[in-house]
């Protein structure tokens, strides 16, 4: 951990605030401290949003959680879904999930993982790779892409609309669907939706593929930049499959330490609680988790494509499987912790995704009728799903008249909450130290940001440019310097 | 002994009964009224006023007052339907009508009436009331949270199933619907599965337990067309 959490002595510094941070979900802000000289002392990344859903699905039946949670993210609702379905199946004593239930689940998350990468990637982040990170800001966007290498802009916005086909066809429609329901899913595919979407994958797994080559190709071109740009070491935590694949459906748990050792492994989602502890901050609404064993001050990690990609011991998917190999024989015997190596990952991931919607759509169990399974009343459930950002967990409990007594949940963002701060300071130690203050030296800041791709996301995904703030102060609080960009992404002074 | 005649609905010549009502009269015509309250298995009572029809200047309940042959009706109106919004938007106000998380969403009168109104905001105030759910019955949950006061489920149990479960208390504003047992419970009435006061709520208010979400999207009452073009735009299974 740097030690560039609290400054020592913040009374005479000035404070540089990026609020909101833009190209990324809901609100955050960065705020810096600097001396005289611009010797930074202090730099924070606060989530100040507020949700308040563990409180209000207190009280609900618990029938309606999948559906309501879900509301909590219009990029990844999927995944809330299918946390609270897998939670509540222990309510409705469906210990497994029939054939075509669990398929039906598995399409639809695939679905969520290819069109969220695909956005992610192509629309948010591919303007900071190929254009330069403090390159023109007028072109830096995904109109900008279109008009410099059209053939991948379209490659992105049909791959994100495939995926959500996949989620419309699964769940009914492409965001906020109701497909997952505690102990099942109410529809499976028809015929023609599977022929449908059997029509386009090859050509999903194809374009995947060739995203995965891009991404590895801005690596090996300047591997000065890939391997150091915010660069930290850090644990990392994620679910791997039963036999130790990439699985972002259904697993156990697997953590290591910043040199790969594991942490522990195969421990049972359940005991969830028992491994993760979460610190509060009086700076932020956002708690900080740990693993207990290893206390606050160490036991900090990282979730996500980088921690998936290098946590599991194989991909099931033959093309995926190659690239991940790739992938670690690049790193080399250390685990890769630079930040923009997500990129890499994430691509790695998006492919497996496709890989899989193929390998489902040839499966008979996906047109199947075999939709619900019972058994046993249950009173409380824990449910833990890959979510395109990472490890997402939903605990409940429900009374005997099945009302929601208790929701805990810890959203993907939330475990990278440490990690984004030490990207954050490490860029800012790297790029801003000693430097006047100019818009691509804090972009230089955003891209740290976005490499996590956190749910913070969704208010801007579709125009990727929020309106931004940026204030110099003197010690008595005057302004001495001030920037602001509007939301069509016009700057004045 | 029945008697045919016509009158004249938004200028198309509708056919009625002696015994049958307005509103009872458009919908046998396939015309559409919007309304709430009325279902043509109950008595009708004209308390939520979104079925009101002008004639000769006077507005009257359409599910309340019988035609006349030669009678010239308006409904589909500008100034009608504009009233009709501000119903609805008060309607959604004083209750808590969460339609992305509601398992009657796609089959709820409400709803499809509001779209079939284009009511695209609230544009009152919420009132945001305070009023827990009911989940105290074995097969059956209230959510009083969505009630409109339409007293359906009081006519059906009192005139159908002879429990009188369901009442309407309170005045103005404060009315609001009650279920008659001394804990307020509704395990502690009559209610059973098999009444008809648990089929008949046009929202989402009378609810069988550990259903939920069954109905995929795309196979609900209103996915496909709208309430108004819907052949029996009452409650699924009334």
């Amino acid at each position: 951990m740097t030690s560039l959490e609290t400054a020592a002595n913040p009374e005479n510094l000035r404070r540089i605030a990026i609020d909101p941070v833009s190209r990324v979900e809901g609100h955050g802000k960065v705020t810096i401290l600097l001396d005289d000289k611009n010797k930074i002392h202090q730099v924070r990344l606060h989530i100040v949003e507020f949700r308040g859903f563990e409180k209000f699905i207190q009280g609900r039946p618990y029938w309606e959680v999948p559906v309501m949670v879900q509301r909590l993210c219009g990029i990844c609702p999927v995944s809330h879904q299918l946390a609270a379905s897998k939670a509540l199946d222990a309510i409705v004593g469906a210990k497994h999930p029939t054939p075509t239930a669990e398929k039906m689940r598995r399409l639809m998350h695939y679905g969520q993982i290819l069109q969220s990468h695909a956005l992610h990637f192509f629309h948010l982040c591919s303007p900071d790779l190929l254009f330069g990170f403090d390159s023109n800001i007028s072109k830096r966007n995904i109109v900008g892409i279109a008009e410099k290498y059209p053939e991948t802009a379209k490659r992105g916005i049909l791959l994100r609309k495939f995926g959500q086909e996949v989620i419309r066809h699964a769940a009914g429609k492409r965001i906020h669907g109701t497909g997952s329901v505690p102990g099942g899913v109410n529809k499976s595919l028809s015929v023609a939706e599977r022929d449908e979407l059997l029509k386009d994958i090859y050509q999903m797994v194809s374009w995947s593929r060739e995203a995965v080559h891009l991404v590895k190709e801005l690596h090996h071109k300047n591997p000065e930049l890939y391997n150091s740009f915010g660069a930290f070491r850090a644990n990392y935590m994620s679910m791997v499959g039963m036999d130790g694949s990439l699985d972002l459906y259904h697993g156990r748990l697997r953590a290591r330490d910043d040199n790969g050792n594991i942490l522990f492994d195969g421990v049972d989602y359940n005991n969830y609680s028992e491994l993760i502890a979460e610190e509060v901050k009086n700076w932020s609404y956002m708690k900080f988790p740990y693993l207990k064993s290893l206390g606050a001050e160490k036991g900090w990690y990282r979730v996500g494509p980088l921690s998936r990609v290098q946590n599991c011991d194989f991909i099931s998917t033959p093309l995926a499987e190659i690239e991940r190999r790739e992938f670690m024989a690049y790193s080399g015997v250390m685990p890769m912790h630079a930040p923009l190596g997500y990129h890499w990952a994430r691509m790695i991931e998006m492919l497996h995704a496709a890989e899989m919607i193929k390998d489902l759509l040839h499966d008979d169990d996906i047109t199947g009728s075999e939709l619900m399974a019972t058994g046993e009343r249950g009173f409380e459930g824990v449910g833990v799903i890959e979510a395109p950002r990472g490890t997402l967990i939903h605990h409940y409990r429900v009374d005997e008249n099945d009302l929601v007594t208790m929701c805990n949940l810890i959203v993907s963002t939330t475990h990278n909450n440490q990690a984004m701060n030490e990207a954050v300071r490490r860029v800012a130690q790297q790029y801003l130290h000693g430097h006047e203050i100019t818009e691509g030296l804090l972009n230089h800041i955003e891209v740290a940001i976005r490499a996590f791709d956190p749910c913070l996301s969704c208010a801007t995904h579709a125009l990727g440019k929020m309106p931004l703030e940026i204030e110099v102060l003197d010690e008595s609080g005057a302004r001495l310097s001030y920037l602001s960009r509007s939301g069509d992404g016009s700057f004045c002074a | 002994m029945t008697q045919s005649n016509s009158f004249i609905l938004d200028g198309a010549t509708i056919p009625y009964t002696n015994e049958q009502t307005i509103i009872q009269a458009a919908m046998a015509a396939g015309v559409y009224i919007p309304h709430l309250c009325y279902n043509p298995e109950f008595k009708p009572h004209g308390s939520c006023k979104l079925c009101t029809v002008k004639i000769k200047g006077r507005q009257v309940a359409s599910c309340t007052e019988k035609p006349q042959a030669g009678m010239v009706v308006e409904s589909n109106t500008k100034e009608l339907n504009d009233e009709r919004r501000n119903l609805l938007q008060m309607l959604f106000v004083e209750g808590n009508h969460f339609c992305p998380s509601c398992e009657k969403s796609g089959d709820c009168q409400l709803q499809a009436t509001a779209y079939e109104l284009d009511m695209m905001s609230p544009h009152f105030d919420h009132f945001y009331p305070d009023r827990p759910v009911d989940a105290s019955h074995p097969d059956y949950l209230l959510d009083f949270n969505r009630c409109i006061l339409c007293s359906i489920c009081v006519s059906a149990s009192r005139d159908v199933d002879g429990k009188n479960v369901f009442a309407l208390a309170g005045r103005g504003i404060n009315s609001h619907l009650v279920v008659n047992s001394k804990s307020g419970d509704l395990a502690d009435t009559g209610f059973s599965a098999n009444d008809k006061a648990a089929q008949v709520c046009p929202v989402g208010v009378i609810l069988k337990k550990r259903v939920g979400f069954a109905i995929p999207i795309g196979e609900r009452s209103f996915d496909e067309k709208p309430i108004s073009a819907t052949p029996h735009p009452t409650v699924k299974g009334a």
